[in-house]
């Protein structure tokens, strides 16, 4: 596997230190028309962030930006830097292939491969990059389903299709399947907006456990998630990153009215 | 505001109107049914004759043997079968592996100006008179190697197999949602790897049809036969010389003044259409046993 040979930007290095992952003022568009402006973030390390704010702020154009999705969507255009581990994503000179094995990413709606069984849409990541060592495989496909809690109720049906399990239990195995490649930083775009609330919870309990190891970037339209589940909070609106900062600061005492009305729920 | 009044007439609007509706709803069925009925009856009567008059004509002669002198009703149609399934072979081996790569260029790689280009060329070439494309393999292949030949033969059908698999291929590939290539390039899949391996694998059934649908049109053509195999009464003798196929013999023998040679036509016309159900059956067996495409029941059985 490739690995970074530069040298980091020696600036950036000392300032960003304990940020794991740092948006640069990101403008983003679809068409020429500005979904996300000017945003500048920063994620600490093995801490969850949690996005809110009301649908069409750009919250997902924004996650997209973060692992190089955005320009795949058609006619979309991205500026500004985005450093992991103080290395710009955008201009490293890597294929942003690489640079997505390390930023793992989960789906609003579950969408597992269609075509594969529990197993392989697991292995997916790693089979389909090369890696042939059935030991392997077993053991990460074993580690990544008991993360996510779904190991003891898929173990003896490994073969089956993916797409035989609920839809709890499908989120669940994307995220194992994210978790496979042994990403640093796991970004989840409202994972539990189409679930019931048992699985949610599972999920905001697997991402308790999660946090230990991983950066977690979660965009919710649930408050009560947000509270629940991150330590950091950034609200936006139309495009713009309005506030950010702790979790509790963030729904307690908020510095901007307009958050204040958002977080108690007064439009949305 | 609506007032209570209004919300009340509404309502008996909507039911007197779903009454009518209903009444609507029956007639578009029955037409819809009756369209259905007018679309089957001819291809059932098809079969029909072609079965009953064939199976008259078949026996193991007829499949295993070189034709007979005309008019006695010996002989068979054995280097015919021979040379039809030559050429789906031949003309599969070059048209499907082009056919589905150009597929995959058009949609994955297509949404530009040569894309655009290459799609037009592609129907124009789709709905071109295969004999001219048969009188086209003539010049280039017949004329230039001075010879009549299974080449020239397959180069014309491979012709007219590509813009059928692309086009097919094309469609099929562009049904897959776009959720699942996001999902294979979040995880930091190649973009060949995700072709080949996630996208692909949900458009194989309508990829297959399209094969199926281009071997079906292969296997009847006559006309571009005609300038290219030519058309022969003894077995294959290399890929450079005249060859007999079933379309052709069926033209050659049924145009005869003969009952025994109208059997044996009927006889060619069924054995014909048997092997091109039998390609389709097998493929399918073959390529989509595993996701259910269109061995679905299989796996019902096995619940049962
Ligand atoms: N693929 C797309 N093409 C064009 N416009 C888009 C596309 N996706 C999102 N947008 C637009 O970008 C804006 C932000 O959308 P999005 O990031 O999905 O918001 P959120 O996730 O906060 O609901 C919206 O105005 C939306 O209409
Ligand atoms: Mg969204």
């Amino acid at each position: 596997m490739e690995t970074i040979t530069k040298a980091p930007n020696a600036v950036n290095l000392i300032e960003n230190k304990k940020y794991k992952l740092v948006a640069e003022d990101i403008v983003a568009s679809y068409d020429n028309v500005i979904a996300v402006k000017n945003v500048t973030m920063k994620f600490k390390e093995k801490a969850v962030t949690a996005l809110i704010g009301p649908s069409g702020c750009g919250k997902t154009t924004f996650l997209r930006c973060l692992n190089r999705m955005h320009e795949l969507s058609k006619n979309a255009k991205i500026s500004g830097r985005v450093l992991l581990d103080g290395e710009d994503l955008y201009s490293n000179h890597q294929d942003p292939i690489i640079n997505r094995r390390k930023i793992g990413m989960v789906f609003q709606k579950p969408n597992p491969f269609p075509t594969m069984s529990i197993y392989d849409n697991v292995a997916a990541g790693l089979k389909l990059n090369g890696l042939r060592n059935k030991t392997i495989l077993d053991e990460i496909v074993k580690g990544c389903l008991e993360m996510v809690y779904l190991w003891d109720e898929v173990k003896d049906n490994l073969k089956k299709p993916g797409m035989s399990l609920s839809g709890g239990q499908q989120q669940r195995l994307c995220i194992a399947r994210a978790l496979a490649i042994q990403p640093e930083v796991l970004l989840m775009d409202e994972p539990a907006s189409s679930l019931d609330p048992i699985a949610t919870q599972k999920i905001e309990e697997m991402m308790n456990e999660l946090k230990k190891e991983y950066t977690i970037i979660i965009v919710t339209h649930n408050m009560q998630q947000a509270m629940r589940v991150s330590d950091y909070t950034g609200f936006m609106y139309l495009g713009e990153l309005i506030e950010f900062g702790e979790t509790k600061q963030i729904f307690e005492n908020p510095l901007k009215e307009i958050t204040a009305k958002y977080v108690q729920g007064q439009f949305g | 505001m609506i007032t209570v009044e209004q919300r009340a007439e509404f309502r008996t609007h909507f039911r007197y109107n779903v009454g009518r509706r209903l009444v609507i709803d029956k007639i578009v069925k029955g037409i819809v049914f009756a369209c259905v009925v007018m679309a089957i009856i001819p291809l059932g009567s098809i079969l029909l004759e072609v079965f009953t008059n064939g199976s008259a004509a078949l026996s193991i002669e007829f499949l295993t043997q070189i034709p007979g002198a005309i008019g006695t009703g010996e002989g068979g149609i054995s280097p015919a079968i021979q040379g039809t399934l030559l050429l789906i072979g031949m003309s599969s081996l070059i048209g499907v592996p082009i056919g589905i790569l150009s597929g995959i260029f058009l949609s994955e790689f297509g949404d530009n100006r040569y894309g655009k280009a290459i799609r037009f060329f592609n129907d124009v070439l789709a709905e071109f008179p295969t004999i001219v494309i048969g009188i086209f393999a003539f010049l280039v292949i017949v004329l230039v190697f001075g010879n009549f030949s299974l080449w020239a033969g397959t180069f014309a059908l491979s012709i007219i197999m590509l813009p059928i698999i692309t086009r097919t291929t094309e469609e099929s590939l562009k049904l897959v949602p776009v959720t699942y290539r996001e999902a294979g390039f979040a995880l930091g899949i190649k973009r060949w790897a995700v072709i080949t391996r996630i996208i692909i694998a949900s458009a194989k059934s309508g990829m297959i049809t399209g094969i199926m649908l281009a071997v079906a049109r292969i296997a009847g053509e006559t006309a571009p036969l005609i300038f290219t195999i030519l058309g022969s009464s003894q077995f294959f003798s290399g890929f450079d010389g005249p060859m007999d196929a079933l379309p052709l013999r069926i033209w050659r023998i049924s145009m005869l003044p003969y009952d025994s040679a109208q059997a044996q036509g009927w006889g060619a016309a069924l054995v014909l259409i048997l092997i091109v159900l039998s390609i389709n059956i097998g493929v399918r067996y073959v390529f989509l046993r595993k996701s259910g495409g269109a061995f679905r029941f299989r796996s019902v059985r096995r619940r049962l």
